[in-house]
């Protein structure tokens, strides 16, 4: 949902945590390919994520995030280009990179049939921890995620939200230096959601580590200090969510009318303005939105019910890049809709 | 290797105003996790061991309803058919007779339910876990199999301990002699389990195929009939059946310690034979051995390839 007028507050434009470029990057990434068979899910990307930072990939289900996570983690074989994690090869240094990163997955990796504290304890023991300091390190993790009380119970008594939560414990019980998260409030209530957030933000003060997430929910986007948003194997678009909001140069309107059909071929009459029925109104991106209103009001000559005009949303940033919104890019097939929205944000 | 913990104090103003249930703020212990090694190798493989063993404990109804087979084996069908049989078991317990096979096949199924965990480990994500840990898959495969062959074993002492209720003497020798074949077993039909495990994504498709091969490897090997006159197609079966190399052994150990005639033992249990030649004990041994280590080599070489 985009901001409306009133809610827009002058955010603070700050770098987030993003620290000075002479340190070794938490994740290097040098023309990154994956094919399979004849399908390519990344096509050769490149990006850096500096060490403390919190970096997100956005895009719809199948534009590459999972895959390129993949191999972040060493799970998946590159076809092509590079990687370093923690200053290792994902294909040469497999191991050194296991040992230095954290892994939460979409789908819960922890044994129903274990408590939640055994489940701890095999990770303890298959990522060799240091026998004197697993008892320590544990509640502490535990206690970060408030799971500790329930730490005899069988993990399968666990609610969605508690099991997500045990995984991130988990995958910071052997302090990683960056820790992957792919898509981790998916399939979550709001609420839980926004508790997991509150979780990971308190992670990136409380830890010195490198977050680096998957998540096709645009509101999540935001906890981030930057984002790649990736459609078709690609990372089309590489920055701050602020710096990317304001690339997108428009403002969002959306007027209720009488007749959307007319209205439509009046603004391109008038005004030359492309515009579309999304989320039930007519919409369109323009410059400096407000001052626009008054002459939509005298010149465009149709009933007009009401009006929004609001500043880039992340939604914006993304349909202004790949040219659809990130829901209908998940449905697919609104080919039409597609294009004249890119024309509509184009730059 | 360089086991240290270093503890970095956090400083004060990262600490939230408002964390009332948080953690006690103060410090975090990092941890560092030391490079690979020969220890965390065997750590990996006792706590992959381990975690079966928990699970099978957990799962009280798997160990009651795995001996209702054999007990069904030996007191139904074995009491039945001992009245049609008896004329030919030269006064021998027909129960006596079919135990070492039973005992096998109790072993043999838990030790396929096991190695049908790491199906349901990938079904269910856990696999995923185990195989992004800093150790070597062979590792874990090879604390897997470990895990099953243990349980499978248990599974068999369970069976040794009822043998008095059907003639067979408790002498210790013997019942080691039966826990050591049956350990044998355990592992070799685990390390074969992993080996289809590794391939196989779906539960319903492990368990069609443990049909598929358990019940004939089980029939085949002679746990239900001797196999000293039988027609050359069937005889032929029997030798290429591994579980025979198993079966054998055991009968031959019950059958040294019981009392019975030559004539009985020359029918009941006249040992294997290749082309006319008495297979040896200890080779019998060796085959299954073998085998279950070629089969644990090529399911690690399986986990190993996989991503």
């Amino acid at each position: 949902m985009p901001k409306t007028l009133s809610q827009m507050t002058t955010e603070p434009h700050s770098n987030g945590g993003a620290p000075p470029g002479a340190v070794t990057p938490a994740v290097v990434v040098d023309g990154l390919v994956k094919r399979y068979g004849e399908v390519e899910a990344v096509r050769g990307i490149d990006f850096a994520v500096a060490p403390g930072e919190t970096f997100g990939f956005l895009g719809p289900n199948g534009a590459g995030k999972s895959t390129t996570i993949s191999m972040l983690c060493t799970l998946v074989h590159p076809t092509g280009g590079s990687a370093r994690v923690a200053g290792h090869d994902v294909e040469r240094e497999r191991d050194e990179v296991r040992r230095n990163i954290g892994l939460v997955f979409q789908d819960t990796t922890l044994d129903g049939y274990l408590t939640a504290e055994q489940n701890l304890r095999l990770h303890a023991e298959l990522y060799g921890m240091p026998r004197g300091a697993v008892a320590e390190r544990m509640r502490q993790v535990m206690e970060m995620v408030g799971l500790w009380e329930r730490r005899a119970s069988l993990v399968m008594t666990f609610s969605g939200g508690m099991k997500r939560r045990l995984e991130i414990a988990r995958g910071l019980l052997h302090s990683p230096r960056v820790l992957f998260l792919d898509e981790p409030t998916v399939g979550l209530d709001p609420q839980t959601r926004s508790s997991i957030w509150n979780y990971i933000s308190e992670l990136g003060r409380d830890e010195d580590i490198t977050i680096f997430l998957t998540t096709h929910y645009m509101d999540e986007a935001e906890y981030c200090d930057r984002i790649a948003i990736m459609d078709s194997g690609t990372i089309v678009a590489l920055d701050t969510p602020e710096a990317l909001k304001a690339s997108v140069g428009v403002d969002r309107v959306q007027i209720q009318t009488g007749d959307d059909e007319a209205t439509i071929a009046a603004l391109r009459d008038r005004f030359e303005i492309e515009a579309s029925v999304a989320e039930g109104a007519v919409t369109f991106g323009v410059p400096a939105g407000e001052q626009f209103v008054p002459r939509l009001f005298s010149e465009l000559g149709q009933e007009i019910h009401s009006v929004n005009v609001s500043r880039p949303s992340l939604d914006d940033v993304f349909m202004s890049y790949t040219g659809t919104t990130i829901r209908d890019a998940e449905e697919s097939g609104k080919s039409d809709m597609r294009r004249n929205m890119a024309r509509m944000m184009s730059r | 290797m360089a086991t240290e913990t270093t503890t970095t104090p956090i400083p004060s103003a990262s600490s939230p105003a408002g964390a009332s249930s948080g953690p006690p703020a103060g410090h975090v212990a990092r941890v560092r996790v030391p490079a690979r090694s020969l220890r965390s190798e065997l750590r990996a493989i006792r706590v992959v061991w381990k975690r079966e063993l928990i699970r099978f404990s957990r799962d009280r109804l798997r160990i009651l309803t795995s001996l209702i087979q054999p007990f069904l084996f030996l007191f139904v069908l074995g009491t039945g058919i001992a009245t049609l049989a008896s004329a030919g078991t030269h006064g021998v317990n027909f129960k006596t007779f079919i135990y070492p096979g039973v005992l096998c096949m109790a072993v043999m199924f838990t030790a396929m339910f096991s190695a049908a965990s790491i199906v349901w480990d990938r079904e269910f994500g856990f696999l995923r876990e185990m195989m992004v840990a800093p150790v070597r898959r062979s590792s874990i495969v090879l604390g897997k199999v470990a895990g099953g062959a243990t349980v499978a074993a248990f599974q068999g002492l369970i069976v040794i301990a009822i043998a008095g209720l059907i003639d067979i003497p408790y002498n210790l020798g013997l019942i080691l002699e039966l826990f050591g074949l049956s350990l044998l077993v355990a592992f070799a039909i685990t390390a074969f389990g992993v080996m289809f495990a590794a391939r196989i994504n779906q539960m319903q498709s492990f368990m069609a195929l443990m049909q598929m091969v358990v019940m004939p490897m089980f029939f085949l090997s002679g746990a239900m009939f001797s196999v000293a006159a039988l027609p050359q197609w069937l005889a032929v079966l029997n030798r290429l059946d591994p579980l025979t190399y198993a079966v054998e052994p055991m009968r031959s150990a019950i059958f040294s310690h019981l009392n019975v005639s030559a004539a009985a033992r020359k029918a009941l249990d006249p040992g294997i034979t290749w082309f006319g030649w008495r297979v040896p004990t200890p080779l019998e041994v060796a085959v299954i051995a073998i085998l279950g280590l070629v089969m644990l080599s090529i399911a690690i070489w399986e986990f190993s390839q996989a991503e």
